[in-house]
């Protein structure tokens, strides 16, 4: 695994910004559920393990609400 | 310290300087700009803060942020632009910031004129800003009051964390006096809740908002218990030969003033005629108005306006004797005989027991004409 | 609060800065206000100031501001942060200062405040968040308002013949000589808002320096009163608005030449 993200969602207002930005187009909308604020939240859906933690979701979120981690160097 | 011969203007700035003001903002207007020019001069020299703002409004704004930043601060100004202050004295009040406003009044409404009145009474005791608050307003008289109360101004500001006002007409701005002022103080430390970056402690907030009704209700309770300890402990007023009165006259600064020599011209001619002037506008001297007016036949309310105090005065008294006015407006100043002439009708009215009634005058020598309450 | 990595080996390389409070803020979804305060408080957090840092806040939908950066905070009267920033800062010289204004505050009302602060030099950091639009009251227009843009208060479109045209206001302080510092950004995409970071990050070194006033003006988005997807106001930034505020340095002071003295 190179990265990955974790979205907050109890931040999340669903406003999907981050879902294009991703060079590989790991993030969806879950809209099979809510959060608590009553919003289908972003969720990263990566089981292939591509996503590189490039922070382009991050950037774009209004809510500071995902963090980014990649794979430290050995 | 020796008695000097001071300009009213420059004595309050002056004594503002010496109680450890640290920052002045201001605009230029008649009949208040010598405090602005002395400042301009002493601020810098002090290495205190000076700025020259581009309106009223925005001097008020500075002066809020540097009262937000915990520093002693203050602006001066004269009735129209005291008018243009109004918002930033409402979100000073709804903050709880300290500061002091000077406002040496001048002829109105609208432009008006350079003349010195008192019609700002309302707008000062009253509030003049949105939201229930209060000022601590305080009337000199003298030139060495204009430095005395600037002194109080202050130190009751920082106590109660309130705008705290020196209410001068232009007479007592452009007036020479001799005068005493005091020794330089030390600088005060900020005090804990004031904006100086949040270094080792939790962030402070320096707000006037309070989106939550209950909230904002229970801000406004804190205010008016806040208000009643003022009231209770900052009442100042003179009391000035009424121990034998039958008569009273109640006028604050430059009317008190012209009244004093009426009432000394009254006395010699066997007339028991004296003065209560509240030096303090709010909180008013009501337990001393009250029991004076249960002392006299009649009570005259002197001012330069067309009735303001008048209002708190029959408020106070509420029916127990006469209350009589006499005011001039426009800048106009009352001589000694007009209010001579007052408070004899005044006396006889009051010997009647007619009913409360104004006096009020048309010209500078037109006589007092009676119109009905 | 912190979030745990999934695997010992990750890294975080992007987490929530630690100049936001963890409130929630009240902006609706996906309204660029958000990622402007999120910059912020990045560049607070980089430049290790939270603690020396002051914020004042504006009236408008930037008007609970305070509520969400961990730093000391003022909240200034319609249109008057500027003036209140200067007591702020002249009361705290070696402090930053900043102000976070919206289009209808800065532009509109508080027009003579920002123009004599910049007149003035002052020493503060502002950050002009322009959507053109009113958002806190719902949508009406601005004087940055688009040509023809419909808002509740021009329903059928901006009229220049009787409204005006929209105001510039990073081209009107850029000629003041006080001001030492002003560009505009966009937060329409990733590109443009890293772009946006670094212009924050130096309109606070310019006061750190003492060069004078700085200003970085935001073109943000306003889903709700624009009636547009998040996604949709994004490309209306793009498309609409950066044509009339076109992105770029409209001041910028002169680099110190490597070597020179301080």
């Amino acid at each position: 695994m190179k990265g990955t993200v974790k979205v907050d969602e109890s931040l999340c207002k669903g406003c999907a910004l981050c879902i294009p930005v991703c060079p590989k187009g790991l993030l969806r909308v879950a809209n099979e559920r809510f959060n608590a604020r009553g919003v289908h939240p972003a969720e990263l859906d990566d089981p292939a393990e591509l996503c590189t933690g490039c922070e382009m979701c991050a950037i774009a979120c209004p809510e500071a609400a995902i963090t980014v981690f990649r794979a430290v160097k050995a | 310290m020796s008695v000097e011969l001071l300009k009213g203007n420059v004595a309050f700035a002056e004594a503002a300087v010496r109680a450890g003001c640290e920052a002045y903002f201001g605009y230029p207007i008649t009949p208040q700009t010598e405090a602005l020019e002395h400042m301009a001069k002493r601020m810098p020299e002090l290495g205190r803060v000076f700025v020259q703002a581009e309106s009223e409004v925005a001097a008020i704004n500075m002066v809020y942020g540097a009262a937000a930043a915990g520093m002693r601060t203050m602006t001066s100004s004269s009735s129209p632009g005291v008018s243009l202050m109004m918002e930033g004295l409402s979100y000073m009040a709804g903050s709880e910031v300290p500061a002091v406003l000077v406002d040496v009044m001048r002829g109105g409404p609208g432009l008006g004129n350079i003349a010195p009145a008192q019609s700002d009474y309302l707008q000062m005791v009253k509030g003049g800003g949105h939201g229930d608050y209060k000022m601590i307003v305080l009337a000199p008289a003298t030139v060495q009051e204009m430095i005395d109360l600037t002194l109080l101004a202050f130190d009751l500001a920082d106590r109660y964390r309130i705008v705290s006002v020196l209410l001068a007409d232009g007479s007592m701005g452009q007036m020479m006096e001799g005068a005493e002022l005091p020794p330089m103080k030390p600088l005060a430390e900020r005090p804990a809740w004031a904006l100086t970056g949040a270094r080792d402690r939790d962030t402070n907030l320096v707000s006037s908002i309070h989106l939550d009704p209950e909230e904002e209700e229970t801000f406004n309770l804190h205010l008016q218990a806040k208000y009643a300890e003022i009231e209770a402990n900052e009442v100042r007023f003179e009391e000035h030969l009424l121990d034998d009165a039958r008569v009273a006259v109640v006028a604050f600064g430059t009317a008190a003033r012209v009244a004093k020599t009426a009432i000394a011209g009254l006395r010699a001619e066997g007339v028991a005629a004296g003065l209560l002037r509240p030096i303090t506008l709010w909180p008013y001297p009501e337990a001393a108005l009250r029991d004076l007016a249960a002392r006299v036949d009649a009570l005259l309310v002197v001012e330069m306006n067309a009735g303001q105090m008048v209002e708190d005065v029959r408020r106070i008294v509420e029916g127990r004797v006469p209350v009589r006015f006499y005011g001039r407006t426009g800048g106009v100043m009352p001589m000694p005989e007009e209010i001579a002439d007052a408070i004899r009708e005044t006396a006889s009215a009051g010997a009647a027991s007619g009913a409360p009634a104004d006096t009020a005058a048309g010209g500078s020598d037109a006589p007092a004409q009676e119109v009905p309450a | 609060m912190t979030i745990q990595a999934p695997e010992p080996l990750l890294t975080p390389v992007y987490q929530y800065p630690e100049s936001l409070t963890h409130v929630p803020t009240h902006y609706c979804p996906g309204c660029t206000h958000g990622i402007a305060h999120r910059l912020i408080a990045e560049v607070i957090d980089e430049m290790g100031v939270r603690q020396d840092t002051i914020g004042v806040a504006s009236v408008g939908c930037s008007v609970f501001s305070y509520r969400y950066f961990a730093t000391d905070f003022a909240q200034a009267a319609h249109g008057r942060a500027p003036a209140m920033a200067t007591g702020v800062k002249r009361a705290n010289p070696d402090k930053l200062v900043f102000t976070y204004q919206g289009d209808g505050d800065l532009a509109s009302i508080g027009a003579a405040e920002i123009l004599h602060a910049a007149v003035r030099g002052e020493n503060i950091t502002v950050f002009f968040v322009n959507n053109a639009i009113y958002g806190m009251t719902g949508g009406q227009m601005a004087p940055t308002t688009l040509e023809g843009q419909k808002t509740t208060s021009s329903p059928a479109g901006r009229d220049a013949a009787t409204t005006g045209a929209p105001l510039r206001m990073s081209e009107l302080l850029a000629q003041v000589d006080g001001a030492a510092y002003v560009v505009r950004r966009s937060l329409h995409d990733v590109v443009q808002i890293r772009r946006a970071k670094k212009a924050i990050r130096r309109a606070l070194e310019v006061q750190r320096q003492g060069l004078g006033f700085a200003m970085v003006e935001l073109l943000s988005s306003c889903p709700t009163n624009w009636g547009l997807a998040p996604d949709a106001a994004l490309a209306f930034i793009r498309d609409e608005m950066v044509p009339v505020f076109p992105l770029g340095d409209l001041k910028v002071p002169d680099e110190p030449a490597a070597g020179a003295p301080a």
